[in-house]
C-alpha cells in the first residue's frame, strides 16, 4: 500500500512539473508586460500556443534526416525526466535515489547535444550559428555548474538532491560565503541556460544575436510544441532547483499526511511565483548583452563557482 | 562545528578576496576606484569584527583609519586626479581580462595551499584570515603587474596593503603604533605617487607606463 502511495506521489510530481511549466512562463511574460505598462497576453496564453501548435501539421525540410524528427522527443523526454527528479513539493520520493545533481546536468547536456545536432542537420546558416553559439556558451556554463555542484556536495556530503535539501534546511549549515557565491553563480548559469535576457532574448525570432531560437527556426507543428514545452520545463527546473537548494523550507517530508503534501504544494507555487516575479523584474531592468560578452558573464559564474569551492575547502579543513 | 564568530569572520574575509577579484575585472578607472572604496569598507568591517571577537579595542582604530582614509579620502582624491588628467578611457591590460581572472583564481588557490599547510594547528580564525590575506596581497601584486596605467597600479598597491592589514588584524598583536605609522607612510606614499603621476604626465603626455620603456637605455 505504501509503495502504491509513493508511486502516486511520484506520478503527481511528474504531472505537476508538466502542468506548471507553461504557467510559469506565462506568469513571467505577464510580469514583464505589466512592468512595461503593457496589458500583455493572458496568463494561460502558453497553453493555447501549445494546443495550437499541436494541432498544426509538420512541415519538414526536404533534406531533413531522421535525427531532425527524433530530436524533439529526445529533448522533451530528457528535460521532463530531469525536471521531475528535482524535489518540488515533496522530498524523499520513490525515485529520488536517482535524483543526483550530476545526473540532472547530464540529462540537460544530452538534450542540448541533440538540439545542437538538429540545428546543424538542415544545413541552413541560422541553425549553424545557433548551434555553434549554444555549444560555446555551454562549454563555460557546464563547468560552472559542476563547480557549484562540488560546493554543495562538499557542504552536504552528498550529490543527491533531496539529501542536500534536507541538510540545507538544518540550522547547523550557518552563514557561509561559499553558499552565497554558489547561489549567484547558479543564477547566472540559469539565466544563460534558459536563454533569458542579458544572454538571449526569448521573445523574438528576429534578432541576429539569438541563440536558442536560431536552432529551432526550422521546426514546426508538434515538433515545435515539444521543443517549446521542453524549454518551459527547463525554466521551471532551474527555478525549482534554486528553490530546493537555497530555500528548502516547506518541502513535505516523506510519510506525512496528504494535507502535508497540499501545504508543500502551496508553498512550492508561492516559491515559483516569487522566482518568476524576480526573473521578470531582472529582465526588464537590464539590457541585452553583446554575444561576445556572454563568455565573460559565464566566466564570472565559473570563477564564482571555483571560489566557492576554494572557500569551502578553507572553512572545511579545520 | 564552528560558532557564528568564525562564520562571520570567514564571510567578511572571503568577501574581501571576492572584491579583490572584482577589482581585477574592472576596465574603467572610475569604476575601479569605486570598487577600491568598497574594498576598504569590507576591510574595515572585517577588522572591526576581529576587534570585537578578540576584545582588542585598538583594532577599532585600525578599522576607522581604513574606513576614513582608504574608503573615502584616497578614492575621492584619486578620482579627482583621474578627472584632471582626463583619462576616463579604458584600461589596457596585458593578456586580457579572462586570463587575468584565471591567474587571480590561481593565486587564491596557491595561497590557500601554502597557508593552510604552513599554519597547521593554529587558531582557525587566524589561519583563514592569513590564507585570505595572502591571496589579497597576491592579487594586488598581479594587478600591479598586469595594468599599464599608473593610476590602476596605485590602486593595486593600495589593495595589496589592505591585505597586509587583514593579516595583521588576524594575527593578534600588532601594536597600535605600528599600525598608525603604516597608515601614515601609506598616506605619504600616496602623496608622493600623486605628485609623481603629474610629473609623468608632464614629461610624457600620458600615464601609460609603457611610454617609460622607450626612455630606458638598456632595452635594445
Amino acid at each position: 500500500m505504501a509503495v502504491i502511495f509513493d508511486f502516486i506521489v511520484q506520478g503527481v510530481q511528474m504531472f505537476v512539473v508538466l502542468a506548471f511549466a507553461p504557467l510559469l512562463t506565462g506568469f513571467v511574460r505577464v510580469v514583464k508586460a505589466r512592468l512595461l505598462r503593457r496589458r500583455g497576453p493572458p496568463l494561460l496564453q502558453p497553453y493555447s500556443d501549445l494546443a495550437r501548435l499541436l494541432g498544426k501539421e509538420v512541415v519538414l525540410a526536404e533534406n531533413a534526416s531522421w535525427l531532425f524528427r527524433v530530436t524533439p522527443y529526445m529533448i522533451f523526454a530528457a528535460t521532463w525526466v530531469a525536471a521531475a527528479l528535482v524535489p518540488t513539493f515533496a522530498g524523499g520520493l520513490i525515485f529520488s535515489w536517482s535524483a543526483d545533481l550530476i545526473a540532472i546536468i547530464a540529462l540537460l547536456a544530452s538534450a542540448r547535444f541533440f538540439l545542437a545536432l538538429a540545428g546543424l542537420d538542415i544545413g541552413t546558416s541560422f541553425g549553424g550559428i545557433g548551434s555553434s553559439r549554444e555549444v560555446m556558451f555551454a562549454s563555460l556554463a557546464e563547468p560552472a555548474m559542476i563547480m557549484i555542484v562540488f560546493t554543495l556536495a562538499l557542504i552536504a556530503g552528498s550529490t543527491q538532491l533531496s539529501t542536500i535539501a534536507q541538510i540545507m534546511a538544518l540550522p547547523e549549515v550557518g552563514l557561509r560565503v561559499s553558499l552565497g557565491l554558489a547561489l549567484v553563480a547558479l543564477i547566472l548559469v540559469a539565466i544563460a541556460e534558459n536563454a533569458r535576457i542579458p544572454v538571449d532574448n526569448p521573445a523574438t525570432h528576429l534578432e541576429l544575436t539569438m541563440v536558442h531560437e536560431a536552432m529551432v527556426l526550422e521546426y514546426s507543428g508538434r515538433h515545435l510544441a515539444l521543443i517549446e514545452l521542453a524549454s518551459m520545463l527547463k525554466l521551471l527546473l532551474y527555478v525549482s532547483l534554486i528553490a530546493c537548494l537555497f530555500v528548502p523550507w516547506g518541502i513535505a517530508e516523506p510519510g506525512v499526511a496528504p494535507s502535508g503534501f497540499l501545504a508543500g504544494l502551496a508553498i512550492y507555487v508561492l516559491k515559483l511565483a516569487v522566482g518568476g516575479a524576480l526573473l521578470g523584474l531582472f529582465e526588464t531592468s537590464i539590457a541585452k548583452m553583446r554575444v561576445f560578452r556572454v563568455p565573460e558573464l559565464l566566466g564570472v559564474a565559473l570563477m564564482l563557482g571555483l571560489l566557492a569551492t576554494l572557500f569551502r575547502f578553507v572553512s572545511g579543513s579545520f | 562545528m564552528h560558532g557564528i564568530e568564525f562564520d562571520i569572520a570567514h564571510l567578511l574575509a572571503g568577501s574581501l578576496v571576492l572584491v579583490s577579484l572584482v577589482q581585477l575585472y574592472q576596465v574603467r578607472l572610475q569604476s575601479l576606484l569605486n570598487v577600491f572604496a568598497l574594498h576598504a569598507v569590507v576591510l574595515s568591517l572585517s577588522v572591526a569584527w576581529q576587534a570585537y571577537i578578540q576584545g582588542a579595542p585598538h583594532l577599532f582604530v585600525t578599522a576607522l583609519i581604513a574606513l576614513v582614509f582608504k574608503g573615502m579620502v584616497i578614492p575621492v582624491v584619486l578620482g579627482r586626479i583621474v578627472r584632471r588628467l582626463g583619462i576616463h578611457r579604458e584600461i589596457e591590460t596585458v593578456g586580457g581580462i579572462g586570463l587575468t581572472m584565471l591567474a587571480g583564481v590561481a593565486m587564491v588557490g596557491l595561497s590557500m595551499v601554502v597557508m593552510l599547510k604552513v599554519t597547521a594547528g593554529d587558531d582557525p580564525i587566524a589561519r583563514e584570515d592569513l590564507a585570505f590575506a595572502l591571496s589579497v596581497v597576491l592579487i594586488g601584486l598581479l594587478m600591479m603587474v598586469t595594468r599599464r596605467n599608473a593610476v590602476s597600479q596605485v590602486v593595486g598597491f593600495m589593495s595589496l596593503e589592505n591585505g597586509l592589514i587583514l593579516a595583521a588584524a588576524g594575527a593578534r598583536g600588532m601594536p597600535l603604533v605600528v599600525e598608525i605609522s603604516i597608515a601614515f607612510s601609506i598616506l605619504i606614499a600616496f602623496i608622493v605617487i600623486g605628485i609623481f603621476l603629474f610629473r609623468i604626465r608632464e614629461r610624457f603626455d600620458t600615464v601609460d607606463v609603457g611610454a617609460l620603456d622607450r626612455f630606458r637605455g638598456d632595452r635594445q
